[in-house]
């Protein structure tokens, strides 16, 4: 191990390398008042995967109850049968798909053609424009939620302390007018009402819908639909760490070797 | 002291040296696959790679064009005489030969990637002297069968995977 | 190694090629029989490891170039296209954006490295202004770059930064204007940044060549800071540092791609995943982190425009180090005070960089003040005073022959003619 007690043996070395875990430190020191609950969720590690079951609930609860406010414009339906994903059949996406219909293309007379929506097509905007969605919620802008979880902090944690923390007891210093009060979100009030109350849905696969229930897999859904290659991306680094471990000792060694004779 | 001169066993050396060699050469050259793989269509693009068509507005004689991977795919509803004469025609010395009935599913129906199959122009409906298709560019004709008549295309209108899937319906690729 | 030894063409074919391209011949003197030290240590690894990441974000970049759109309005959305639709796309990204931290990291080692071991001092100072040149053109680009996926972040960061222009006397404004093709930044703003976020590393890739170029004219520096005397000092660079630094690389690779596969978007800002929006700023505006210490230098000064022209001096000052520091003795191995300060100057550095992302009150900003007036201490006060002051302990008469040179002449080595061990060729 001699390259290594050289490399030690180096007084700049330890400083060099706290340049980078300095900056990382400091960049990612910020977030919520708050302390996130973590209920833990199958995705997280080297080697988690998504709990597909959780998934499908979750995308129940997206378009039952979150869909009608918040779009989730990156997705287009294909991708819930997709590997890695709620990985619904194909026939039940295309089921899914076809509930929802879409102006495409004109007529011979120049009228505005509407079908109804196939795989391929993008989950419908709940609303035409910002200021319609403006409109309809009290001037506060429902945000698209495609990639809500890379967009904030420890996103999932926070998304299911979020949903699940509204409280009907407002600390007596804080105005929050018409809205509503969640410590969770950073100033404490917030324009979105609670949206998730026991058995707000009623899932397929027979799960009693509690607020916790939904809020984790909602949590989860909406994880995987930040980054649906997720689980491609684990995998495949799996192989190339292995990989790389494997060659860098025989690199090790290589190196050694080499240099065993030059003094 | 800079004596390179390996005193070992100089086959463990050169084992060593050369199955890391292999590795390394290994990774970089499955590096290359995304970056080529990359440059295959994309998710978004392969979910458009098949189509589904409503054909039960098109009238005897009439004729649709759905776009299908980017090009246009003539669908023709033909008429009994227009059968008859594509059905007539097998038995001429054509530049392409190809019977009528092998180019179609249902011989009411023919369905052609209106592709020019010269140079890659969009053919004319109902032109050109044999009833079917004429190609603008370097005038190519082709008849009702989809077929090469006369002119420097060298074969006949592809006809793209495609399949009924109901009496209205026909599925693309 | 020997100095007499010359490339000899082998075959018919290749005697026909050095007679009119003597590219083999090139390729042995410069990559593969090229003396160099034997005392190299793995700092000097960097160079490798930093023309790996220059290769990698080059192709990594062509191929997001091929797949993203320059357009306001469809730009943060073909990002997400990549991420999602397109083969590898996630891969490929993932790459460029963490290859761009990475390529910062090693810089930064690399940078320190000079300064260690007085890499920079005659006669290599053309090799350190060219770094330096490299170093600028690393900051546009990858400032640029960050504009591109349009983000909340990649918005707020291109207006606070272009804006500093703003702070010149008179020409600010226009030139400002100019610089964005309009009055705020939109769509002809990151047109222009995709096109030279695009050109600029073709450019980096040739400055790079002459900095290599520049390195082989007057040979490697190393960790002893005495220059190479004789054959006895010197290996040749293949295989021995083809090999080390191909180790090294590896090892760098490891850390990459933790950070690729299993933990993409630490280094990024979370807020970048939101669309940007001219109407709304964020909270905190903080820059990638390769860029935090220059920005609290910029935010640690009252004053706009001084705090402008401190940031960019803290990068103008780099250029005239050689002639700051005119000790003769290179390495901070032998100057015992030297590396006491450079030690510190590590530290504020890492200071400069943490204090960045924390907002400019208090406690902060008092400490962003301390370093940064540090931080040009280093450079026009403590390296001159050193230069005359310090006694460098004893060193080895030479690279191969660790006895202690008893004469203490203190020239580190270069005594009498410079020795470049190349010129004998």
């Amino acid at each position: 191990m001699n390259i290594f007690r050289n490399i030690f043996k180096n007084n700049m070395f330890i400083f060099l390398v706290l340049i980078f875990g300095f900056s990382v430190t400091a960049n990612s020191a910020e977030g919520t008042t708050f302390k996130n609950l973590k209920p833990g969720f199958s995705f997280e590690g080297p080697f988690g995967k998504f709990d597909k079951e959780s998934l499908k609930r979750g995308y129940q609860v997206y378009s039952e109850v979150c869909s009608s406010c918040h779009g989730l414009k990156q997705l287009s339906f294909r991708n819930l049968s997709q590997p890695g994903g709620p990985e619904f059949s194909i026939e039940r996406v295309k089921e899914i798909a076809s509930g929802y219909s879409i102006t495409d293309g004109f007529d011979e007379y120049g009228e505005p053609l509407e079908r109804s929506m196939l795989p391929s097509d993008r989950f419908p905007r709940p609303y035409g424009s910002k200021e319609e969605a403006k409109g309809a919620n009290n001037g506060a802008y429902p945000p698209d939620l495609s990639l809500i979880v890379k967009a904030r902090a420890d996103g999932y944690n926070y998304l299911y302390s979020l949903l699940k923390g509204y409280e009907e007891e407002i600390p007596e210093d804080l105005d929050i007018g018409d809205l509503s009060y969640n410590p969770w979100y950073p100033g404490g009030a917030i324009a979105m009402y609670q949206p998730l109350y026991d058995e707000s849905v009623e899932y397929e696969d027979g799960t009693l819908a509690t607020i916790d229930q939904m809020s984790y897999d909602v949590a989860n859904f909406l994880t995987w639909a930040a980054e649906p290659t997720m689980e491609e991306r684990k995998r495949l680094g799996f192989i190339v760490m292995g990989f790389l471990i494997i060659f860098v000792i025989l690199m090790y060694l290589s190196v050694s070797r080499l240099f065993r004779d030059v003094h | 002291m800079t004596d390179t001169n390996d005193n070992q066993d100089p086959s463990r050396r050169d084992f060593l040296y050369i199955t890391t060699a292999v590795f390394g050469a290994t990774g970089a050259a499955s590096v290359a696959w995304p970056l080529i793989d990359q440059l295959n269509p994309s998710a978004s693009v392969s979910a458009l790679s098949s189509i589904e068509a409503d054909i039960s507005s098109i009238p005897e004689g009439g004729s649709m064009k759905v776009a299908w991977r980017g090009k246009p795919i003539f669908i023709r509803r033909r008429t009994k005489e227009e059968i008859e004469l594509a059905e007539r025609e097998d038995s001429l010395n054509l530049p392409h030969p190809e019977k009528d009935l092998d180019r179609v599913i249902n011989k009411e129906w023919l369905v052609v990637v209106g592709v020019c199959t010269h140079l890659g122009c969009v053919p004319i409906a109902d032109s050109g002297d044999f009833g079917g298709w004429f190609c603008p560019c370097h005038g190519s004709h082709y008849d009702i069968s989809g077929r090469i008549r006369k002119g420097p295309a060298p074969t006949n209108l592809e006809i793209p995977p495609y399949e009924f899937v109901s009496e209205n319906i026909i599925k693309i690729g | 190694m020997n100095h007499d030894y010359q490339y000899t063409p082998k075959n018919g074919f290749s005697k026909w090629l050095d007679k009119r391209l003597p590219l083999m011949r090139f390729a042995d003197e410069n990559l593969l029989s090229f003396p160099t030290p034997k005392n190299l240590n793995y700092f000097y690894t960097f160079g490798f490891i930093l023309t790996m990441c220059l290769v990698t974000q080059i192709i990594t970049g062509i191929v997001l170039a091929m797949h993203y759109v320059p357009n306001t309005s469809l730009a943060f959305d073909s990002i997400e296209h990549i991420m999602r639709d397109v083969n590898y796309g996630w891969l490929i990204r993932y790459m460029h954006s963490n290859g761009a931290s990475m390529f910062f990291l090693a810089v930064f080692i690399h940078m320190f490295r000079g300064l260690y071991y007085g890499s920079y001092k005659e006669p290599r100072e053309i090799i350190w202004i060219l770094g330096v040149v490299i170093f600028l053109l690393m900051i546009i680009t990858g400032f640029m770059g960050y504009v591109l996926p349009w983000g909340q972040m990649s918005f707020w960061g291109a207006t606070v930064i272009t804006n500093l222009v703003a702070t010149i006397p008179v020409i600010g404004e226009p030139v400002l204007t100019l610089l964005l093709g309009g009055y705020s930044v939109d769509n002809p703003t990151l047109n222009r940044f995709f096109s030279l976020h695009y050109l600029l590393p073709f450019v980096i890739f040739g400055v790079v060549i002459l900095h290599i170029w520049a390195l082989h004219v007057t040979g490697n520096n190393n960790p002893t800071g005495i220059e190479v005397k004789d054959d006895k000092d010197t290996i040749s660079f293949h295989p021995y540092y083809t090999v080390k630094d191909l180790f090294a690389y590896v090892v760098f690779l490891l850390m990459f791609c933790y950070f690729i596969f299993y933990n993409p978007n630490i280094l990024g800002h979370p807020d970048n995943y939101i669309e940007a929006d001219p109407m709304l700023t964020p909270a905190h505006i903080v820059p990638e982190w390769y860029l935090l210490p220059f920005y609290a230098i910029l935010r640690a000064v009252p004053d706009k425009l001084m705090g402008v022209l401190l940031m960019f001096g803290s990068i103008v000052v780099l250029f005239f180090l050689p002639w700051l520091d005119t000790m003769k003795v290179k390495s901070a191995r032998y100057r015992p005070l030297y590396k006491i300060f450079f030690l510190f100057f590590v530290i504020f550095c890492l200071l400069l960089g943490y204090l960045g992302a924390k907002p400019p009150e208090g406690i902060y900003l008092l400490l962003s003040r301390v370093s940064t007036i540090y931080y040009f201490a280093f450079f026009l006060v403590i390296m001159p005073i050193l230069s005359r002051i310090e006694k460098p302990s004893p060193m080895p008469i030479g690279i191969s022959n660790p006895a202690i040179n008893n004469t203490s002449d203190s020239d580190g080595g270069v005594s009498g003619t410079p020795s470049y061990a190349m010129d004998s060729k």
